[in-house]
């Protein structure tokens, strides 16, 4: 249980995929730019690793390791597809927010690498729980970057005005604002790990 | 058809909808590849080989294969298996045909394979021109342009990025910022000189 919880919290805090690892950042710069998009977000990419680390464990003995990255491809897709679908269905404002993005986490750097590094050579349980600290630890950083967007370029946080007079920089909700923003927390993190 | 058309999408993609610096796409190569400029410029390369040739195998599938069996819904992951198994091709057919340029372009073709710039355009491309009813080789034209201009931009921002970042090694960073992000910040400034071109009117 205890290096269960390992597991986990690798993925949140010391193999922090935004942060420390640096992958998976084209979704996290174009969606981050309210709470509830960058929140979606995370939560689809979670669904996505969790599942397609747990089905690619349980094919690891069977798939040859020559056509691997295929079936992993085609794995994650199906989770993609199944994400699509529902969000279409349940969630069609979330859907036409995160736009293309959805079908773009089937490229996202974050599911292939936990596919190919860990699932495919660890058991189902432990895969299972990677999968979650990852996905915890990208939503997290999502909901962290939008924070600061959202507050910065609209004056809002999840929607509700909270300083009378602010005027907001239209330029943290706009391309450069994201650029900026994560050159800066990349940086910080980076201090606060060499000092500690 | 005129060609006003087909040089708004071409200007659009490369200067004003940038792939890399107002669409975010294909982030990673452009952090990883962009220390040196000869390694930047061959990554370019490959890319636009292969958004162009991607876009039209998409199209192909989409317009004779989804489409007429309304299984539009498998977009994602046929447009994905497709685009693997296509660079996969390409990487074994140069590595027999001509190793020399598998020593130079090799390793950037399975880079290729999970760049979301790559699929990012065909997924554009079929949201803007395959799910309207444009007639199919009108489409197919659209398509091709949009997918070759998108590497054309991408190409350009590579080299501008990596000819900054060699300049950059001479410079006296803050420890903590070196390499990935001081990248970022510049990127920012890049992106915000690019805004400029949102601008343009035909």
């Amino acid at each position: 249980m205890k290096q269960l919880l390992q597991e986990f919290f690798k993925g949140v805090f010391i193999e922090n995929p935004t942060f420390r690892l640096v992958l998976g950042l084209c979704p996290t710069l174009a969606v981050s730019t309210s709470i509830i998009n960058g929140f979606g977000m995370g939560v689809a990419a979670t669904f996505v690793i969790v599942g397609s680390n747990v089905i690619v464990s349980l094919v690891r003995g069977i798939v040859p390791s020559k056509i691997r990255i295929p079936c992993f491809i085609v794995i994650i897709a199906t989770f993609v597809t199944i994400v699509e679908l529902v969000m279409k269905a349940y969630y069609p404002e979330l859907s036409k927010a995160l736009g293309m993005f959805v079908p773009l986490i089937v490229v996202n750097c974050i599911v292939m690498a936990r596919a190919e590094a860990f699932a495919s050579k660890n058991s189902t349980i432990r895969s299972l729980f990677d999968g979650l600290g990852m996905g915890v630890g990208f939503t997290g950083a999502l909901v962290i970057i939008s924070i600061i967007r959202e507050f910065l370029g609209n004056g809002t946080l999840l929607g509700l005005r909270v300083i009378d007079g602010f005027e907001p920089l239209l330029l943290f909700i706009l391309a450069p604002g994201a650029l900026l923003v994560i050159g800066m927390l990349i940086g910080t993190v980076n201090m606060i790990a060499r000092h500690s | 058809m005129d060609v006003r058309q087909l040089l708004m999408i071409a200007i659009g993609v490369i200067f004003i909808n940038n792939f890399i610096l107002s669409k975010f796409l294909g982030l990673c190569p452009f952090i990883g590849v962009s220390k040196k400029t000869g390694p930047a410029f061959y990554m370019g390369l490959a890319v636009t080989f292969v958004m162009t040739c991607s876009s039209i195998i998409t199209w192909a599938v989409y317009v004779y294969l989804l489409r007429p069996f309304h299984m539009e819904y498998l977009r994602t992951i046929s447009f994905i298996l497709v685009i693997a198994s296509f660079v996969q091709l390409i990487e074994m057919f140069i590595q027999k045909t001509s190793p020399a340029l598998y020593r130079t372009f090799g390793i950037y073709l399975a880079l290729i394979t999970t760049n979301c710039a790559v699929f990012g355009v065909t997924v554009l491309n079929s949201e803007m021109f395959l799910s309207s009813d444009l007639r199919p080789l009108q489409s197919l034209i659209f398509c091709v342009t949009q997918g070759f201009c998108a590497g054309l931009g991408f190409t350009i921002v590579l080299l501008f990025m990596s000819g900054i970042r060699e300049r950059l090694e001479l410079c006296d960073v803050p420890s903590a910022f070196r390499d990935v992000p001081i990248a970022f910040i510049i990127a920012s400034l890049m992106s915000m000189a690019f805004m400029g071109f949102s601008g343009f009117r035909f």
